[in-house]
C-alpha cells in the first residue's frame, strides 16, 4: 500500500519534502564552499595559469626534435625499469598466494587469522609504494633494490584482496566432491579450488604487472633508477629534447605492456 | 550390515530443529535402496550423516563397521574413500578433462605426492578409462567437462565414484538436473553397478514412478522421521499419503 502524503503544505511541486530540500541544497552550498576553500589553498589562479603559458610554450618547443642519438641508453634503462616491474610482481604473487588462501572465508576457519590477514591486506594497500620506498631505502640504500621490494609489499594488498575474492566465489561443489572422496585439506585445494581460481589468478598477476610498469617509472623519478631516473636526469640539465626522446618511449612502454598484457588476459580466462 | 541407524537424531539450534529424529535404519551389502520424501524431510541430512559430513547430534550410526560419531580423522578418510558420492549438480571441475574428474576419485587411495602432483600412475589410469568406458564415455577422456552434455557429466561423477571401488554409492537427486530420459540412463548405471559388483546403492529419489522402477526397498523421511522402510510392493496409497500430504507446517526442517 502507497501511503498518501497528506500535509500538503510541506511538500514542494516535485514530491519532495520542503525539508529535503533545504537539507539537500544546505549540503551543496557547503560542498561548494569546501571547494572554494581547497582552491585557495592551493593558490589555484586562471591568470596565474595564463601567464605561464609563454613558458610551456617554450618548454615544448625547446623539447622538439626529440634527440634520438640517446636511444640505446633509454632502451637499457627501460628494460631495468621493466624488469624492476617484472622481479617486484613475481615476488608479490608468490607472497599473495598463502595470504590469498588465508583470507578466504571458505579456506580459513580461524576467525584471528583471517582478520589479521584482511587488516595487513587494507594497511598495505593504503600505503603507497612511494612510501614504501622511503622506508627500503633507509634499510638497504639507493637503487632499484629498494624500489623493488617497495613495489613488491605493495602489490601484495592488491593482489592477495583479489587471490581472496577469487578463492571465495568458486562453486563450493567439487570442494564437497573431494572431501567426500576423502581427500585432505592440501588435495582438494590442489583439485577443487585452484583449477577454478588459476585462470584468475593468472589475469590479476598481468594486471598488477601492468600497473608495477607504470609505478616503476614513478620510483625512477625518486631514485630507484630506470627509466624515470633517467628523465629525472635529463630535466636537472636542461636536455629538453633528450627528455622529449624518454617522455616518447615511455608513453611507447606503458601502451605496450598494457596491450600485450590485456591480451594475454582475455586468452586464459 | 552395511549401515546401522540406531535412534540417529541431527539437531540444530541446539535442539530445537531437528533434521533427523531417532531414525533406525538397517541396510544390508548389496541392497538398493531409495529414499523418498518431501525436500526437507532429511532425506539429504541422512545421506551425509553415512559419509561422515554430517555427525550425528544424538544415536549410532554404524557404517561399513566404523562408528561414524567417534571417527578419528585416519577412519574418516577410510570410510569416506569407501563410499562413492553422486550429487545432484555433478560437483566436477569444469575447466578439468573428464580423466583427470575421474582420477579424483583415486585421492585417498594414493600417496599424497601422487595426488598433489596429479601423477596418478598407470594403475589408477587404468581404472579411470575403464570407468568411463563402462559409463559409455570411451573416447572422451581428454575432453573438457565443461564441453560435456549434462547427462555425460553425471556419467563422469559416477565413474569417479567408481575409480573409489566402494563398498556403497549414494546419489543426492541425481536426476535432478537432467531430462527424464537422461535420468533413466543414470539410474540404468547405478542399478548395474548394483546388480554385478553387488555395490550398496542409495538414491535420493523425488521421482516416485523412479523409485518404483529401479528400488527394490524404500525409506521414506518426513520431518526427520523415517515413516516407511519397507518393500517398494509394500508402499500403499495409504503410506504415500503419510509421506507426501501437505499439511500448513510441512515446510520440515533443513535439508
Amino acid at each position: 500500500m502507497v501511503k498518501v502524503e497528506k500535509k500538503i503544505p510541506v511538500v514542494a511541486v516535485d514530491g519532495s519534502r520542503v525539508m529535503d530540500k533545504v537539507a539537500r541544497s544546505a549540503f551543496w552550498i557547503v560542498v561548494l564552499y569546501l571547494t572554494y576553500l581547497s582552491a585557495q589553498a592551493v593558490e589555484f589562479s586562471l591568470p596565474r595559469l595564463h601567464a605561464g603559458l609563454p613558458y610551456m610554450a617554450d618548454f615544448l618547443s625547446r623539447m622538439f626534435p626529440p634527440n634520438f642519438e640517446i636511444l640505446p641508453k633509454v632502451w637499457e634503462e627501460t628494460v631495468l625499469t621493466i624488469e624492476l616491474a617484472w622481479v617486484s610482481t613475481i615476488i608479490a604473487a608468490v607472497l599473495s598466494l598463502p595470504v590469498g588462501f588465508m583470507a578466504a572465508a571458505n579456506i580459513t576457519e580461524s576467525k584471528f587469522i583471517r582478520g589479521f590477514t584482511i587488516f595487513f591486506l587494507n594497511a598495505d594497500r593504503a600505503i603507497d609504494s612511494l612510501i614504501l620506498a622511503l622506508f627500503f631505502v633507509s634499510a638497504v640504500g639507493l637503487g632499484p633494490f629498494p624500489g623493488t621490494l617497495a613495489l613488491a609489499i605493495h602489490s601484495v594488498g592488491m593482489l592477495g584482496k583479489l587471490f581472496a575474492d577469487a578463492i571465495e566465489a568458486i562453486d563450493p561443489g567439487p570442494v564437497e566432491a573431494l572431501r567426500s572422496a576423502g581427500a585432505g585439506r592440501l588435495a582438494t585445494i590442489r583439485w577443487a579450488v585452484w583449477p577454478q581460481v588459476a585462470p584468475h589468478f593468472v589475469s590479476y598477476f598481468l594486471f598488477r604487472f601492468e600497473l608495477n610498469v607504470r609505478v616503476a617509472v614513478v620510483l625512477g623519478l625518486v631514485g630507484a633508477g630506470g627509466i624515470g631516473f633517467l628523465l629525472t636526469q635529463y630535466m636537472r640539465l636542461f636536455q629538453y629534447e633528450k627528455v622529449c626522446t624518454v617522455i616518447l618511449v615511455i608513453l611507447a612502454l606503458v601502451m605496450t605492456v598494457d596491450f600485450i598484457s590485456s591480451k594475454l588476459r582475455r586468452s586464459v580466462l | 550390515m552395511a549401515i546401522i541407524a540406531r535412534n540417529l537424531s541431527k539437531s540444530f539450534d541446539g535442539g530445537r530443529t531437528f533434521a533427523l529424529k531417532d531414525v533406525n535404519v538397517e541396510v544390508t551389502p548389496g541392497e538398493f535402496i531409495a529414499v523418498i520424501g518431501l525436500s526437507g524431510a532429511g532425506k539429504s541430512t541422512f545421506l551425509r550423516a553415512i559419509n561422515g559430513v554430517n555427525v550425528p547430534t544424538a544415536g549410532h550410526m554404524e557404517v561399513l563397521g566404523l562408528s561414524v560419531e567417534k571417527l578419528t580423522r585416519k577412519e574418516l578418510v577410510t570410510l569416506r574413500s569407501r563410499i562413492g558420492f553422486i550429487f545432484q549438480q555433478f560437483n566436477l571441475v569444469k575447466s578439468l578433462t573428464a580423466i583427470q574428474n575421474v582420477l579424483v576419485g583415486r585421492v585417498a587411495y594414493v600417496p599424497r605426492w601422487r595426488s598433489l602432483t596429479g601423477m596418478w600412475g598407470d594403475e589408477n589410469l587404468k581404472l579411470a578409462k575403464e570407468a568411463l568406458d563402462s559409463v559409455g564415455l570411451s573416447g572422451r577422456y581428454a575432453e573438457k567437462v565443461r564441453n560435456l552434455s549434462g547427462g555425460q557429466q553425471q556419467r563422469v561423477a559416477i565413474a569417479r565414484a567408481m575409480v573409489q571401488q566402494p563398498q556403497i554409492i549414494m546419489a543426492d537427486e541425481p536426476m535432478a538436473s537432467l531430462d527424464p530420459k537422461l535420468s533413466e540412463v543414470v539410474l540404468d548405471i547405478l542399478s548395474k553397478i548394483n546388480r554385478d559388483k553387488g555395490i550398496t546403492v542409495l538414491v535420493n529419489i523425488h521421482v516416485l514412478s523412479l523409485a518404483r522402477k529401479y528400488a527394490q526397498r524404500v525409506i521414506a523421511f518426513r520431518k526427520g522421521h523415517l515413516v516407511f522402510d519397507g518393500p517398494m510392493s509394500a508402499l500403499s496409497e495409504e503410506e504415500l499419503e503419510k509421506i507426501y500430504h501437505l499439511d500448513e507446517n510441512n515446510t520440515g526442517s533443513n535439508a
